[in-house]
């Protein structure tokens, strides 16, 4: 394991350094060798979403982004936007909207509609359709998670993003 | 005067303690066999509870499917945690409350009527002396069997049920904390992926086991008959290992008895058990019949998909040898119980730990996981082992919900009345749940337990009997007001891929069926398809929804359509006995066939938590449309073909409607459940608005391009 090399790069803005093999999907770096269990396994293989982080503002599967490809980027997680402990604006529209049944691609949405917001915060319903076409959801929260998103471009969350 | 007859899982775990106990901090903590997987229950039981105890939402904890601590109530599934499970809690709620009130009106010298409780404090009206459920001695008062005895709280009083109630866990969900069985963490923790044969009923004939041993991190390499697993330090070594051990392994496939294109009629030619489900004669009036018509519709296998892949903890002690179990299993008394026969433990060296889990939408592979562990851990004895299944684990294995062909005849009388009805289904039996299928055998549910160098039988094909809804003849039978019908389900003996539970069994496909041919019988009449169904329809719950559902949506009665556009509608009462639900479906053929909108309209009693509801059937009309329009599990004689989501695409954003959920609450009535109503009438109500718009009809699901065009031939 010792043979492994060094990997640094940032993560929610803290500088991280990780030895494992290069080839490793950044996805079991970010939940096991540091904990943030946010983003999910959900096929793989680049399909689902399930495990949608930034990598320096765009949203990538982590599952299929290797180790190597980060070194000295900037990754961001669904833990990194509520930092200080609030949710926020993006999140909390979530919850208001009750925008989640089981959940589990929720967090994927929401950094995929974060990368959206960053970019254009005033997103049409068109763009963000676009935005969450590659994230799937298995329960039918489609329309929730639209209103959430909607009610979060309204509130001004894509301004403080 | 008989004994009052307890609710049927208030009646098998008696204890009060085992529904209720209060904590020191002033709260109560809540025990319930049932367990959350997105649909809400966990919330709306706590809602029940906190009504019964007159404590606040906020002061209710609930635990959910726990071998060690929650009552046994089998499986939650079937839309019945309000009904069964919620009724068991209100009545040792109420019971509970009645237990202590007697000793606060005893120590407070007041009469027990004149009592009053507000967030868990008890006294008189004037409030002049006070006590609480806590400081009374809570834990003996409630060491004690049920009684039945005691009524609950009358529905208008109610103040915390049929209020929205936010869901508990959804703020650490989207805050991304850990909450599911895949999330976990413990010391030690090993990393488990299974090596699953590439087809059923596939021999392990060679298998390289020392090269996998030698890869990097791998701790064990887990081979029993044809089961196969690795485990290793690192999650991603584990991976590797999988890979490569698929690789390593060789196995003679003994090939399937059809293929997805042929499944219909293979159906029909197979050798099958019949049971007439419902027969109503009058001679006379099918004497009247002028009019005769009949269809046959199709439905594939279809597979519950869930987005994250089953996972399991386990960690298994020896001497004397126990299993502790993390699992998002619908059962944990079932799961615990099969693994303790088939390993030979007692019951109680097998311990199960409910935890959150990925949407499971029925029998996933879910417990199959939870098994799977079991055997990976039981290689590194004291080191826990977390297992998730790949993608293609989850395609290839879970057991999927049967592929249906189902007939349809009727006859109209000269003033467009349907006087005869016959419904004849195909189907595979829909349950292989664990217990489902008593044999003077043992017999196992779990995949892995067939596997094994010991094997233990597969258990025979189950169906839910008639008495709980039925499976495969679910919503067979329809609630219209007909003088004759005729209901026969035909069980296909040979059973072709793996199957079970799927969200409403076979209320999908007989919905889809009945309401479509419906629509079928209103156009021979010259009716309008509202107008046609109210007119043979008297239940007025059941017009209730079909009125409120066309009027929302804006229905114009005969409206001809202008062949791009179409509207239609689909109505059922789900098993007959519990939610009503109408849809109305609008689609466009242009550019593409796509629906644009739904308006549904549900009737399910006694709304616990309305807005956990409306998500509810948003959710499952969504999930129907995507059944509905995209998904066919794809097979051939060798195996199956879908193993991931280019092979199994589902419905996304692109193809998402607006969505519309009209509640109709009737608080007096009791509550039923929410899940599973949505899934057949809006699968006819997208078929009848695509036959409005194309004027020809498609009769086997899904509704993809290619069946379109060949209809309009």
């Amino acid at each position: 394991m010792s043979d492994n090399p060094s990997t640094r790069f940032h993560v929610n803005g803290a500088e991280q350094t990780v030895s494992a093999e290069p080839d490793t999907p950044l996805l079991y770096i970010l939940r096991n060798d540091l904990g943030l269990k946010g983003a999910k396994f959900g096929c793989g293989l680049g399909q689902c979403g399930a495990c949608t982080v930034l990598l320096d503002g765009h949203a990538v599967n982590a599952c299929d982004t290797p180790l190597w490809a980060v070194e000295g980027k900037s990754v961001t997680t669904i833990e990194g936007l509520s930092a200080e402990g609030a949710l926020d604006g993006l999140q909390q529209a979530f919850v208001d909207e009750q925008a989640v049944q089981c959940g589990y691609c929720i967090p994927g949405m929401i950094m995929s509609a974060t990368a959206l917001l960053r970019r254009e915060p005033q997103a049409t319903g068109e763009q963000v359709r676009a935005a969450l076409e590659r994230n799937l959801c298995r329960c039918g929260t489609h329309a929730r998670i639209l209103r959430a998103i909607e009610r979060a471009i309204h509130e001004g969350a894509g301004r403080t993003a | 005067m008989t004994a009052p007859v307890l609710p049927l899982w208030l009646n098998t775990n008696r204890r009060l303690d085992r529904w209720v106990r209060f904590d020191e901090d002033g709260r109560a903590t809540i025990l319930t066999g049932r367990v959350e997987y997105g649909q809400g229950a966990i919330t709306a039981l706590a809602q029940i509870a906190a009504e019964e105890l007159d404590l606040d939402l906020e002061q209710v904890r609930i635990i959910g499917g726990d071998t060690e601590l929650t009552p046994d109530e089998g499986h939650t599934s079937g839309s019945r945690s309000m009904d069964e499970g919620g009724t068991a809690l209100r009545t040792a709620c109420a019971e509970a409350r009645a237990v202590l009130l007697a000793e606060a009106a005893r120590r407070l010298d007041l009469p027990v009527e004149r009592l009053q409780v507000e967030q868990g404090r008890i006294g008189g009206a004037d409030r002049t002396r006070e006590i609480s459920y806590w400081d009374l001695p809570h834990r003996e008062l409630l060491a004690r069997e049920a009684t039945g005895l005691v009524q609950p709280k009358p529905a208008n009083r109610y103040t915390v049920v049929g209020r929205s109630a936010p869901r508990r866990d959804i703020p650490g969900k989207v805050a991304g904390r850990p909450t599911f069985v895949a999330d976990l963490v413990q010391p030690g923790m090993l990393h488990g992926r299974v090596v699953r044969p590439p087809s059923e009923g596939a021999r392990l004939l060679s298998f390289d086991e020392a090269a996998i041993r030698a890869l990097p991190g791998v701790v064990a390499v887990v081979r029993d008959g044809d089961f196969l697993g690795v485990v290793a330090e690192r999650e991603e070594q584990a991976v590797r290992a999988r890979r490569a051990a698929i690789a390593a392994a060789h196995w003679q496939e003994p090939g399937l008895p059809v293929d997805a294109d042929g499944i219909h009629a293979f159906l029909e030619a197979a050798q099958t058990t019949d049971t007439v489900i419902v027969e109503r004669r009058d001679e006379a009036a099918r004497a009247r019949g002028v009019t005769r018509l009949q269809a046959q519709y199709g439905k594939p296998y279809i597979a519950h998909a869930s987005i994250g892949p089953s996972s399991a903890l386990a960690r298994w002690d020896a001497n004397p040898d126990r299993v502790e179990i993390w699992t998002h299993s619908q059962g944990v008394y079932p799961l615990v119980r099969e693994i303790a026969q088939i390993l030979g433990l007692p019951t109680a060296s097998v311990v199960a730990h409910h935890v959150d889990g990925p949407g499971c939408y029925g029998h996933n592979g879910a417990d199959d996981a939870a098994f799977d562990a079991v055997l990976l851990a039981r290689a590194v004895p004291g080191r826990p082992v977390m297992l998730q299944w790949m993608r293609d684990d989850e395609f290839a294995w879970e057991p999927l919900g049967p592929a249906m062909r189902v007939k349809t005849a009727a006859s109209l009388d000269a003033d467009g009345r349907i006087v005869d009805w016959q419904l004849d289904l195909w189907s595979n039996g829909h349950s292989q749940r664990s217990g489902m299928v008593k044999t003077d055998y043992p017999n196992a549910t779990l995949l892995a337990a067939w596997h094994l160098a010991q094997p233990v039988a597969r258990m025979p094909q189950g169906d839910p009997l008639m008495a709980g809804g039925g499976g495969m003849a679910r919503n067979g039978e329809v609630l219209y007001d007909l003088p004759n019908q005729k209901v026969v389900a035909h069980r296909v003996e040979e059973l072709p891929l793996r199957v079970s539970t799927l969200r409403a069994l076979g209320a999908y496909a007989n919905v889809f069926a009945a309401e479509s041919f419906m629509d079928e019988l209103a156009q021979a009449a010259g009716e309008d398809p509202v107008a046609f169904r109210l007119k043979h329809l008297s239940d007025p719950r059941a017009r209730a929804v079909i009125e409120r559902a066309a009027d929302a949506s804006g229905w114009v009665p005969n409206a001809p359509s202008d062949g791009i556009r179409g509207r239609g509608i689909g109505f059922a009462r789900y098993k007959n006995g519990y939610g009503y639900m109408a849809v109305v479906a609008q689609v466009t053929l242009e550019p593409d066939f796509r629906v644009t909108r739904v308006v549904a309209a549900i009737d399910v009693g006694l709304a616990i938590n309305p807005d956990g509801i409306i998500n509810q059937t948003e959710g499952g009309i969504i999930q129907s449309l995507s059944w509905t329009l995209c998904e066919a599990v794809r097979f051939d004689r060798e195996r199956i073909l879908s193993r991931d989501w280019e092979t199994y695409p589902i419905l996304t954003f692109a193809g998402v409607p607006e969505v519309e959920v009209h509640l109709i609450n009737r608080p007096e009535e009791p509550p039923l459940g929410g899940g599973e109503n949505p899934t057949g009438p809006t699968a006819a109500a997208v078929g009848n608005a695509l036959a409005h718009a194309l004027g020809v009809r498609v009769r086997d699901l899904p509704l993809t391009r290619e069946r379109i065009v060949a209809a309009m031939g």
